[in-house]
């Protein structure tokens, strides 16, 4: 047999790469069988995936972490339901994509479907914010923030609650599928199930008013499309984040590939300091710590890592920057008297500075970041510009094509024009419509009176009134056009306000 | 070939037992992902076969119809029934309104419009053009010229009736054949030409539309009106503007009246629901820019 039988992964030996025994590596640390299933060379083409047991780590960025898991899920649970008060007619959730109604409410903002440019720049907003903060301090994303850590962190947590830490869910693996052990595991998967179904459940509700969809969801009352999406994020949800978890980065997402390009060498990312840890091996007390580096191979940051690597091999692909290695590892070297910080936070400037007792050097100001900076903060301030001064009243014109000009009896010419009249306010509105750019003409509309060669339309709260206008050149000043002739169609709103104009023109035919 | 299959050094699979020069095949199984995915679509299949109409059979004339009784037409033909009830209130409103307060409330408008676009394109833009433009001998809805009238009452009574045809209150009037039923001699018909020419302020022979007035006094001005302005009652066209629904040259006048013309529109009713008639009504009026 191959390669496979040294790891022993898909052998099928009892057992397989990762085993609960344990040896002393130095005095109160014990050394843990663990083996990084992930590290390169014991990762074949064709291989099943191994299963990781992450052990639960405490410090710091196992805290931030948490925070971060409570304040996003919190975020993500509870946006649907906040009330935003938009008067009669319109929907009262703060944040609601109503695709029915064509119109995307956030809060105090509500865009129509054309005016999806807003959503562009959000996107590039959080495109450059991304490269920035990848840029400054790595895949702090990747570690913290992104929904498939997140779920993947809380699946694993209900896993640890339910079956117990590393140790435990270890030998749970070996035994039978029966007794204490299927009572367990049915647990845990329905567990992940119910969150899993919340997940996928909440994000419909961000498509459709959600109090109402809560209360009609158990009873049938709920549109298909509502079961069909929790249905999917349901089962998305329970895979990804339950059966697939490091895989999904590793070898479904584009974004641990993106990240090699944004990271340079001042970026912050989780190292281990070799100079300080090398050469590697288990401490007996009372030993000399000259002439050895710190490590002593208890392997407690392989153990607690969820992506299955060793952070000691160097920068990885798989390597989320979770930072629970360093939570570990800073929790040995406090046991057994060392200064912590034998894996941290750190650039690779000063991975090559330190060891020759240089100063450690920090740059954060540097060409890209600047850039990314300007360029967030450019995007943001167009936005703030958009948003601020943006238009209530919209105004499309579609000439009639077919036919282009009617010569009437009396050889005057007349133009048919469609207008779209946007009303974006949430109030009735007055508008006067007008045309200029030719001596003579005259205005008339289909359903609305004439005065003093303007119309005067109501315009419904947020929506298009649509009115069909004609334009008439008597004969004696057709004679003085070309066949084309610039107008300009004008839309004020009464008594001062907004105004729309629309250039188009005016044909005639040759003269 | 000994009895258990033979393994290959290098990558730890079987071989089929087949050797080709040396080369011996693996056995290498299929991916476990493509298999799951096979038998899913097999029981995905099966369930299918189950649930919707699956197979035909022909001795019985019919086919294995499923457990959810599923049928296309069925499908389209209570979507049809649906998309009726969801018009039925617009419908209902649309007729129960009087023409001219229609175009008074947008809402109503709009979906007359909408209702009555789609109608024209599938029934009139056949003769009328798409948009109403009209051609040779078929009158163009664009304009200020309606020859039976342009306010919405004329318009819908037209649709509803139509012109020469088959309706009992059709619209009817015809103009003899003066030439071809012998009634004017060729000359007197080519003087009347030249005076309905002069009708429509052109260049004309003098002598010709002298000579002529008496004759359109006597034979046209009945119902082209002795100024030759029309009769709406008649359908009588107007000759004095600019205008021809067949065209104004010479030629073709000289034809009209040898031959007369007497164009058909049918008569709708029956044809079309009264709540289509109606919103063509208010279409083809918009389309003249509302008389």
């Amino acid at each position: 047999m191959g390669k496979t039988t040294i790891i022993g992964g898909s052998s099928g030996k009892t057992g397989g790469p990762q085993s609960s025994k344990s040896k002393r590596a130095a005095h109160g640390v014990d050394k843990i069988d663990v083996t990084a299933v992930n590290k390169p060379e014991h990762r074949e083409l064709y291989q099943k995936r191994i299963p990781i047991y992450p052990k639960l780590a405490h410090g710091t960025y196992r805290k931030i972490k948490w925070a971060f898991l409570f304040v996003l899920l919190g975020i993500y649970y509870v946006v649907p339901f906040i009330r935003w008060d938009r008067g009669p007619g319109a929907p009262d959730q703060a944040v609601l994509a109503d695709f029915a109604g064509r119109r995307f409410y956030f809060f105090f903002i509500e865009i129509w479907p054309q005016e999806v440019y807003y959503i562009t720049g959000l996107l590039m907003l959080a495109a450059f914010g991304l490269f920035m903060a990848t840029s400054l301090f790595g895949r702090v994303w990747c570690g913290y923030a992104c929904p498939q850590t997140i779920w993947t962190d809380l699946f694993i947590a209900v896993e640890r609650m339910v079956e117990g830490d590393r140790n435990a869910r270890i030998k749970l693996a070996r035994k039978p599928l029966r007794g204490k052990k299927l009572v367990k595991k049915i647990i845990k998967h329905s567990a992940w199930l119910l969150i899993s179904f919340l997940t996928g459940g909440v994000f419909v509700l961000y498509f459709l008013d959600a109090p109402t969809v809560v209360r009609g969801f158990f009873v049938g009352q709920a549109p298909i499309s509502a079961y069909l999406f929790t249905a999917i994020l349901t089962f998305t949800t329970y895979t990804l984040a339950g059966t697939m978890r490091e895989q999904v980065c590793t070898y479904m997402c584009p974004w641990p590939r993106i990240q090699g390009a944004l990271t340079d060498e001042d970026s912050f990312e989780v190292t281990y300091r070799a100079y300080r840890g090398e050469p590697r091996g288990p401490h007996k007390k009372g030993d000399s710590w000259e002439g050895r580096g710190d490590c002593i191979d208890c392997k407690m940051c392989v153990a607690v890592c969820p992506m299955g690597i060793d952070i000691r091999d160097g920068d990885q692909l798989e390597c989320i920057n979770c930072a629970l290695c360093i939570d570990a590892c800073d929790d040995v070297m406090e046991k057994i008297g060392r200064p912590k910080g034998l894996i941290a936070y750190d650039t690779e400037r000063n991975r090559k500075r330190l060891p020759k007792g240089e100063k450690p050097v920090y740059r954060l100001f540097r060409p890209r970041i600047i850039l990314y900076a300007i360029l967030v903060g450019g995007i943001a301030a167009i936005m703030m510009y958009g948003l601020m001064t943006r238009s209530t009243l919209d105004l499309n014109t579609l000439r009639d094509r077919s036919p282009t000009f009617v010569r009437l009896s009396d050889g005057s010419v007349r133009n048919g024009y469609t207008l779209k009249i946007i009303n974006k306010a949430p109030n009735i509105r007055k508008f006067r419509v007008s045309v200029e750019g030719i001596k003579d003409s005259s205005l008339k509309a289909i359903g609305l009176e004439t005065k003093d060669d303007t119309v005067t339309v109501v315009a419904e709260p947020d929506k298009v009134r649509v009115i069909k206008i004609y334009v008439t050149v008597p004969a004696k000043t057709v004679k003085t056009l070309k066949t084309s002739t610039p107008v300009s169609i004008l839309v004020e709103e009464l008594g001062g306000g907004e105004r729309a104009v629309n250039k188009t023109v005016f044909l005639s035919g040759k003269p | 070939m000994s009895d258990r299959p033979e393994v290959d050094d290098h990558s730890g699979t079987e071989t089929t037992g087949h050797e080709w020069d040396g080369i011996k095949e693996l056995n290498t199984p299929l991916p476990r992902w493509w298999l799951t995915i096979w038998f899913g679509c097999i029981a995905i299949a099966i369930v299918y076969m189950v649930l919707m109409p699956s197979w035909p059979l022909p001795w019985a004339d019919t086919y294995l119809k499923g457990l959810r009784h599923y049928s296309e037409r069925a499908t389209f033909e209570k979507d049809m029934v649906k998309l009726a009830a969801s018009r039925g209130p617009d419908e209902a409103r649309l007729i129960n309104t009087a023409l001219d307060q229609i175009e008074n409330n947008p809402e109503l408008l709009n979906f007359a419009m909408a209702a009555g676009k789609s109608a024209f394109g599938d029934n009139c833009a056949t003769c009328h053009g798409s948009g109403g433009v009209g051609t040779f001998g078929y009158p163009a809805l664009v304009d200020d010229v309606w020859l039976w009238g342009g306010t919405l009452d004329d318009i819908k009574y037209t649709i509803t009736n139509g012109i020469r045809s088959t309706g009992d209150d059709t619209r009817f009037s015809q103009m003899p054949a003066f030439g071809r039923d012998g009634l004017l001699s060729k000359d007197e018909i080519k003087d009347l030409v030249e005076y309905v020419v002069s009708l429509s302020g052109r260049e004309a022979d003098k002598a010709a539309v002298a000579r002529a007035q008496p004759l359109f006094a006597d034979n046209c001005a009945m119902c082209h009106g002795e100024d030759g302005k029309g009769t709406r009652e008649l359908g009588a066209p107007n000759l004095t503007d600019a205008d021809w629904l067949y065209a104004g040259d010479r030629a073709t006048i000289t034809e009209t009246i040898t031959n007369s013309r007497n164009g058909v529109m049918p008569t709708w009713q029956g044809r079309l629901e009264p709540w289509t008639i109606q919103a063509l009504a208010v279409y083809v009026h918009s389309l003249g820019g509302g008389e």
